[in-house]
Formats: structure tokens, C-alpha cells, sequence
């Protein structure tokens, strides 16, 4: 069984896997990172969406051979430090936006992109941004989602 | 007693005392029955003329009331160290019931809301009917005994604490967990537990807090379990660690319910890289592996030869011919003016983001369920029956749900695990590929909606609506599995779903002689009830019939709907949308208000909407996804009696008020040679953020009754007529059949064979872009 090595939340791991199997499969079932979630296995739905050297991408559509040991994997468990919560989650308690919740870790991870794309383009969030978010939420969340990332992107 | 939890006097609930338990124990635990919150309605007075079926009871009180001879108790528990715990027995899938659940312990007991843990009870077959999640019903069967053995708690506390420091009760004070005498000596809950508690069960009395005093009841409080949300520290299904319940899919048919025919390769898929096992079941060919990414590969390499299924050959074309065939008279047309209309409802998913999913561990003669299930009694007995273990082998854990919509109501992966951890004598965790929750789950029926209402003047003589549905599988009965036997018996379900419509459809109009019926046919599909079940369909017709009356009759939509509404409540709501969204302000052309309004569950509700239908806004460019008009601005208004916890209902009329704009817009299945055309969600096109309206307010009225009302299925159907009048307005033309763009197949069809697609691997090279 071929290793791979890569950085997931700030620690080196190595997993014996073959190398087709996705990456949210080795999160989940190799090693018991739970925080991205499945909703459709074919990269529409965004529940599983998680940070690849600081960039938003879908851990189900990504065979865990294309990592490199250099690769950094951050999932929703990653993205404080410490007990102190990031901006983006604190939004989302300030706003009250889960509902049933499986889909907000996602919902999280890709505001928190979508924020940092934002300013490195040097300009503020738009409605259109927001449109343009694909995270699907069956409860019906998207307004305070909608709150949430911009009081978070005030505090980033 | 004095305090904030003294005994003024108070109306209503707090002026009776009610009957609880203290249990023998080691540590403090008082007990209540589910018991009904109010005297049975039926002994009210009968209105005049024809009475409408839900003036007198409807379904909650059918509900509560099914729980008065056959409850046994719930318990809430002071532990030592200064916690409060509580087993409900309900599911929590989003609606919020674990938070206002430890509000109205946090209420009772004085006691910070951060102290109560709110938990989910396994199964409890003694039960009976009370551990049914549905009809919107969790708060209004639960508000009053859930706070009576909080209250039992607190005169426990609170006399442990007068022995303990010499001084009366009555000169004692409860406050934030902590219990003080007027001298400033003060003792923490957590020391009394034990010190309270009963080495004999022993019934007693007690008085719960009068409204008036309420510090956390009825203000907005934020959800429990908000923080292990936004940390990914909750734990859904899929995430426990059960040991040794490895990955399990099923390789399911091509139609719906085809079965297994013969296998050609079962031993070649057994052998490939992490899969541990591969059975044929009764719905497929299950397979087990070390990772899902296994089981997905396994189930794509299997070959299997399908027998037929139950809907072979079926259409969306049939299934209207057959509705159209099972449609109930209307009558004679009378000599007045009419008028009329007809509407068609196409078949929508109620797939939760969570798909189907089960653990299960049989073995050694036993049973171990965890699932997230709304009617966890019956799912025990049916699994029992289905592994031939008695009932008492059978443990069913109640998992947090990840959304239900009406999904959890049926337990069909508990099931399906139970039989395949039986088969293989090994733990699984089994899970739903998304294609299969969409196209072998249950859906919400295909329905038509035939309305005609009769007028003369200004008077409105008779409305007459002919409902006409594909069977709803309501098998889950009232959470048990007597009743629910009954409801699959072919005479007692017809009497059952004809019960159900008629318990939930109010007819708020001041109408005239009034009359709605219910025709379902075709058993064939997976169906079920979806939030709001028959509601959103139905009022919907009703209320784009009631624009077109009030154009007849020359009059505004809005004041045509007030003049016509029977009660005050109703009235406010209803002008508290028109005022705050500003009712009969210029529009652009192509643009359009729409107003409706919905009463359900003891609660009433309105909604006004603006639409977008500007060809620049319909035909905007979407990525794997359906713009169509926008919904611009989504004004609601609910009145629920008593709201326990007003951001919580906020949050439930959001996700309505987005349930609604999917039905009347964009979401719908797609049914062709026996089989649904939608895959996943990049065909299935419930709400997006660019659906989303992003000018959105809620208000909650001021409470208007010491009982709460239901809420978790209310907002769907006052906001899906409200968005389809205001497209018939924006158009020019009344929308008939819904969604509005069902004509346009929107996607390419997956394959069926095999019946799940393949994982993308270009999710490093820009696949699926996130926006």
C-alpha cells in the first residue's frame, strides 16, 4: 500500500491508502477528521469544502496521491488557534446561522476563501460575491450566511 | 416562596397546578407525563352553519391528545456537579428543539442556560405515541411537562436548601443556578443534588412560573449547539466512531425498486483494494470497505442483471393522465359567477444534506442502532420484525440530524444497515450515495389542485377545492407501529390521509359554504411527507385563485384578503407584511409584489414578496445551476401564540420562506421511462445564494397566547403562494403548474447504470471552482 504524506491543521501525517482514493475519505475514514462533510461526492454540493495551502478547494475530488509532504490541509478543525475562535466563526455565533449545521463548516471554510480573495484583490465584498458562493444549505440559511460573512470580513 | 419564581398570581397555565414526580434516585430527578397543555377543543362550542373540521380539533390536538392514556414519564435530572440533564424524546434535525428545550428548563430552574444538556432519548417503546418529531408539533406537546418537572426540581432545590441553611423557603431566592437566603448565604445547585433527592418515588404538586416573571422564555436566545457546529465538533451519524463499522453503500437499481436479478462479479468486487465484503440485500448488492471513496468504486464495478421496479414505464405524463383520472367531482357549475382554476405540483425530492445514513451492529442475537430518527419506536419494531430479534434486543440510538424535511420521518437506511450488518455478522456504517437519496428516496407526491370559487357582489358563496395527490406514504402513523400498521392497511390509509389533509387545511376566508377533498392514488412510489406536507400545494392554488376573485371584484389583493380573513390575528399578520414591505408601491415593469397568507398549527402567518422576471435577470448566466427570477425582497410575519424562542423562529421562517421560493421556482424531479432524471444537486435545484433573496425581514408578532404554536413547517406555504402570485403579477399570466420552469430540463441526465457517478479527481486543477 503506497504512503503519502502531507500537512493536515499544522501536523505532518502519513497514511497508507492507494493513491486514487480521495482526500475526504482519507480525512474521514483513515483519519477521523469529521468536520468535512459528504453531500454529494462530486464536487457541487460544497459540504466538504476545506483549504489547500490557503485556498478553497473540495477534498472529494482530490485522489490524496496529488499531495505533496509540503501540501497544508487546513479543515474546519484547523482554522482557529487555540480556544479562540476565528473571525468567520464568530460571525457565524453572533449571527446564529446553523440550523441542523451540517453544512457550516463548509459554509465557513468558503467564506473565509472568499473573503481573503476578496481583499488580495484589494476591494470589498459585493452582492455579487455572495451570489456566486455554490455551498448549498437545505435549511435555508443563506441570509445570515449572507450576514455573517460580511461582519466576519470586518474582523479578518 | 418569593423570588423571581414566586408565587404571584398568574392566568392561564400558571394558575393550575399539575402533578409530577419525584423519582428515587441517588441524585435529584423529577419527573412529568406528556400530558395534554389544554382541555380537549372538542368541548367548545360548535360555530354556526357548517363547522370547519379544524375550528374543532386539528392535528396537534389529535397528536397530544394520543398521548394521554399511554405516557410514561420524562425526567430531568440535577447532577452534582451544578448541571441540568435531559433526555428529549424527539429528534433534533435543525428545527432548534435542544435549545428551547433548555430554555424552558433554564426557565423553571433558574438556572443559566449553559448548565442544561439537552440530549436526544434512544427509543422508548413505552412511550407510545410520544415519540413522534412531526407536524410541527415538538413544543406544543412538550411546552407545559417538560417545565412541570423543571418546577419539580426547583421546590426540591429549593426546600433541600431551606434545611440546609435554617432558613424558610420563603425566604430564599433562586438566580442563576444558585440558591440564597436573605442574608447573602448562597448555595449552588450542584450541592443540593444529592441532598434533594428521594430514595422513594413520590407523587406531588406544583406550580409552574407565572408568565410575567419569564427572564429566558419568549427572548431571543442563540442555539446550543451553535459553537460544535461552527467548530465541526458536532457529531452527525457518519462521524461516530463506532468500532470496527466500516464504510457501507448499496449498488441499488436503475428504476425505482428494481430488485437484484443475479450478480456476475461479486467475487471480483470483493477482492478489490479495500473492500471487505459485497452481499446481495433486498435493495441492492451492499458493499463494505475501509473508505466510502472503496465503496463508490465497488458499487460503479459491480454487474448486475435488475428485475423491473414498481414504477416501470411511469412518466411525469402518466402519473398527471392518472391524477387526472382519480380527480373527485367537482359538481354541477352554479348559475353565479365562477371562478376557476387548475394547478399541477410535479414531484420534488426532500433530501436532507445529510443523505440517508445508519449505523448498525447485529450480532450475537442483538441489536445497536444509531440513526437520526423522527419515529425511533417504530423503526425498532419494524427492524426487529425485519431481523426477527424481540423488540427488547433492539437498542435504537436517536443521532443529531443533518436536516430533515421530512426525510427522518422513515428510517429506510436503519433498516437496510440492520439487514446488512445481520447478512455479514459485522458492524457497518452505511450511507446514501447522493445519487441514490435523489433518485431512490422519498419525494413529495405529485399532485393536482382543482379550485373554483363561487361569488355574487361582493359576497363570496362557496369555495370548492379538489385535491388530487399520488399516495403519501404516511406508514409512520403517530410514531408507532399499531398506528402505523393501520395507515398501510389499503382502507385504513385512505382514511388516514384524508384525516391528516383535513386536520391541517384550515380555511381562514370568510368563504361561504366551503368544501376540500383529498384523492390520492398510485402506491407505487417512495414517497413522503415533506415540511408542510399537502400545505404548501394547496395554498398555494388557493391563494392565486383568491388574486384573481379580488381582481373580479375590483379590489386591492392585500384588502380583498383582510376584508375576507375571520379573525384578528389572522388581520395582523397579514397587514403587518403589507405596512412593512411597503404593499402598493410602484413596481418596474416585469417586476411584481405578491401577498399570501397561511394558517397552520395553531399559528398564523403572512408573506409579501417582490419578484424579478426581467429578461436580463431570468436568463442571467449560471454555472451548473438555474437562475430564473429573482426574488428580490421576502417580507413574513408570524404569529405562533407564544414564541419560546423568537431567533429560533426567525430561523425557521427563513428556511421556509427559501423552501417556498424552491417549489414555486426552481425544484422539482424530473420522471421518465420509471426513474427520476435528478442525480445530485447540480440537478435538483433547490434555493442558491443567487436565488436568495437578498433584502429579507422577519417579525414575530407580540405574543397573543400563553401557548405556543408550531413553526418548524409553517413558513413553507404562505412563502411559496406569495412568490407565485407575484410572478402571475410580474408575467401578466397566473402560473398553473410549479416550479414555474419544470418545461425546461435544465441538466444532462446522469447514466442509471452504474447508478452512482464517478469521483472527480480534478479538484486540484480548478473542477468545481468555488465561485
Amino acid at each position: 500500500m503506497p504512503e503519502h504524506t502531507f500537512r493536515v491543521n499544522g501536523e505532518q501525517v502519513t497514511v497508507n491508502v492507494a493513491d486514487d482514493v480521495r482526500l475526504l475519505w482519507v480525512l474521514r475514514d483513515v483519519l477521523g477528521i469529521t468536520g468535512p462533510k459528504y453531500g454529494c461526492g462530486i464536487n457541487v454540493c460544497k459540504a466538504c469544502t476545506s483549504h489547500l495551502n490557503g485556498k478553497a478547494v473540495n477534498p472529494c475530488a482530490i485522489p490524496v496521491g496529488e499531495l505533496r509532504p509540503t501540501d497544508e490541509v487546513t479543515t474546519i478543525e484547523g482554522l482557529a488557534t487555540g480556544e479562540d475562535l476565528h473571525p468567520m466563526q464568530q460571525a457565524w455565533l453572533d449571527h446564529d446561522v446553523a440550523q441542523c449545521g451540517y453544512c457550516q463548516p463548509g459554509q465557513i471554510m468558503a467564506a473565509v476563501a472568499l473573503v481573503e480573495r476578496v481583499a488580495a484583490e484589494g476591494r470589498a465584498i459585493t452582492d455579487e460575491d455572495l451570489d456566486g458562493i455554490r455551498n448549498i444549505c437545505r435549511c435555508g440559511t443563506y441570509f445570515r450566511i449572507r450576514e455573517a460573512i460580511r461582519a466576519g470580513a470586518a474582523n479578518m | 416562596m418569593t423570588g423571581p419564581h414566586g408565587g404571584a398570581p398568574d392566568e392561564g397555565i400558571g394558575r393550575r397546578r399539575f402533578l409530577g414526580y419525584v423519582v428515587a434516585a441517588p441524585t435529584l430527578v423529577a419527573a412529568a407525563e406528556l400530558v395534554p397543555p389544554a382541555p380537549p377543543a372538542a368541548a367548545a362550542p360548535a360555530p354556526a352553519g357548517l363547522p370547519e373540521l379544524t375550528e374543532l380539533l386539528d392535528l396537534n390536538d389529535v397528536m397530544t391528545a394520543a398521548a394521554l392514556p399511554t405516557s410514561a414519564l420524562i425526567s430531568v435530572e440535577v447532577r452534582p456537579d451544578g448541571t441540568v440533564a435531559f433526555a428529549l424524546p424527539r429528534a433534533e434535525v435543525g428545527q432548534g428543539i435542544t435549545t428551547s428545550t433548555a430554555m424552558l428548563i433554564a426557565e423553571e430552574l433558574a438556572v443559566p442556560l449553559e448548565r442544561v444538556r439537552v440530549t436526544l432519548a434512544d427509543a422508548r417503546p413505552e412511550l407510545l405515541f410520544n415519540q413522534l418529531t412531526g407536524g410541527s408539533n415538538t413544543t406544543i406537546s412538550t411546552y407545559v411537562p417538560i417545565r412541570v418537572a423543571a418546577a419539580i426540581a426547583r421546590d426540591r432545590l429549593l426546600a433541600a436548601a431551606a434545611a440546609e441553611l435554617g432558613t424558610p423557603v420563603t425566604g430564599l431566592t433562586m438566580k442563576a443556578g444558585m440558591i440564597s437566603d436573605r442574608s447573602g448565604r448562597t448555595i449552588d445547585l450542584g450541592a443540593l443534588a444529592e441532598k434533594a433527592a428521594s430514595t422513594r418515588t413520590q407523587q406531588v404538586s406544583v406550580r409552574l412560573a407565572p408568565r410575567e416573571s419569564f427572564t429566558v422564555i419568549g427572548r431571543p436566545h442563540n442555539r446550543v449547539d451553535a459553537r460544535d457546529a461552527v467548530t465541526g465538533r458536532k457529531k452527525f451519524t457518519m462521524d461516530l466512531d463506532i468500532p470496527d463499522a466500516r464504510p457501507t453503500m448499496v449498488c441499488r437499481p436503475p428504476t425505482i425498486n428494481g430488485k437484484v436479478g443475479s450478480v456476475a462479479n461479486l467475487a471480483e468486487v470483493r477482492a478489490m483494494p479495500g473492500v471487505t465484503d459485497a452481499v446481495v440485500i433486498s435493495t441492492g448488492v451492499a458493499v463494505r470497505a475501509e473508505t466510502f471513496g472503496q465503496c463508490i468504486d465497488a458499487v460503479r464495478a459491480l454487474k448486475v442483471t435488475w428485475r423491473p421496479g414498481t414504477t416501470a414505464g411511469k412518466s411525469d405524463e402518466s402519473v398527471l393522465r392518472e391524477l387526472h383520472a382519480a380527480e373527485l367531482p367537482m359538481g354541477l357549475r352554479p348559475p353565479t359567477p365562477v371562478v376557476e382554476g387548475a394547478f399541477t405540483f410535479y414531484f420534488r425530492s426532500n433530501s436532507a444534506l445529510e443523505p440517508n445514513c445508519a449505523i448498525a451492529d447485529v450480532r450475537d442475537g442483538r441489536a445497536e442502532i444509531w440513526s437520526s430518527l423522527k419515529s425511533p419506536i417504530v423503526a425498532q419494531q419494524a427492524i426487529a420484525a425485519k431481523l426477527g430479534l424481540p423488540v427488547g434486543k433492539v437498542t435504537v440510538h436517536v443521532t443529531e440530524g443533518g436536516g430533515s424535511f421530512g426525510r427522518r420521518l422513515f428510517f429506510d437506511a436503519a433498516l437496510e444497515a440492520a439487514e446488512v450488518s445481520q447478512k455479514l455478522g459485522k458492524p457497518v456504517k452505511l450511507m446514501w450515495h447522493r445519487a441514490d437519496d435523489s433518485r431512490q428516496g422519498r419525494t413529495h407526491p405529485m399532485a393536482i389542485s382543482r379550485v373554483r370559487v363561487s361569488y355574487l357582489g361582493d359576497t363570496v358563496l362557496g369555495y370548492k377545492q379538489r385535491h388530487t395527490s399520488v399516495s403519501t406514504d404516511l406508514g409512520h402513523g403517530l410514531g408507532e407501529i399499531f398506528t402505523a400498521l393501520a395507515a398501510r392497511l389499503p382502507v385504513g390509509d385512505i382514511g388516514f390521509s384524508q384525516t391528516f389533509f383535513h386536520l391541517s387545511q384550515a380555511m381562514s376566508y370568510d368563504f361561504g359554504i366551503t368544501s376540500r377533498l383529498l384523492a390520492e392514488t398510485d402506491k407505487s412510489f417512495n414517497t413522503g411527507s415533506m415540511r408542510n406536507v399537502y400545505s404548501p400545494d394547496v395554498t398555494c392554488a388557493r391563494e392565486l385563485i383568491v388574486d384573481q376573485l379580488a381582481a373580479r371584484m375590483g379590489k386591492d389583493s392585500y384588502r380583498f384578503r383582510h376584508d375576507f380573513l375571520g379573525d384578528e390575528r389572522s388581520r395582523a399578520v397579514l397587514a403587518k407584511v403589507a405596512e412593512a414591505g411597503g404593499w402598493g408601491r410602484p413596481m418596474q415593469p416585469g417586476t411584481a409584489q405578491g401577498i399570501a397568507f397561511h394558517a397552520e398549527y395553531k399559528s398564523v402567518s403572512a408573506c409579501l414578496v417582490e419578484i424579478d422576471c426581467r429578461p436580463e435577470t431570468v436568463n442571467r448566466p449560471i454555472r451548473d445551476g438555474v437562475g430564473g427570477p429573482r426574488v428580490t425582497k421576502a417580507v413574513f410575519a408570524v404569529d405562533v401564540g407564544l414564541a419560546v424562542n423568537p431567533r429560533g423562529l426567525e430561523a425557521q421562517m427563513m428556511g421556509g420562506i427559501m423552501d417556498g421560493i424552491a417549489l414555486a421556482l426552481t425544484s422539482s424531479l424530473h420522471l421518465r421511462d420509471g426513474y427520476f432524471l435528478e442525480a445530485s444537486w447540480d440537478n435538483y435545484f433547490y434555493t442558491r445564494q443567487w436565488n436568495a433573496p437578498p433584502d429579507l425581514r422577519i417579525i414575530v408578532m407580540p405574543s397573543t397566547s400563553d401557548q405556543p404554536g408550531g413553526a418548524g413547517e409553517l413558513g413553507v406555504a404562505a412563502s411559496m403562494a406569495a412568490v407565485a402570485c407575484a410572478y402571475g403579477r410580474a408575467t401578466g399570466t397566473m402560473p398553473t403548474s410549479f416550479p414555474i420552469n419544470h418545461g425546461t430540463l435544465s441538466f444532462t441526465p446522469k447514466p442509471t447504470v452504474p447508478p452512482i457517478p464517478p469521483s472527480p479527481a480534478d479538484g486540484l486543477n480548478g473542477g468545481g471552482a468555488s465561485a
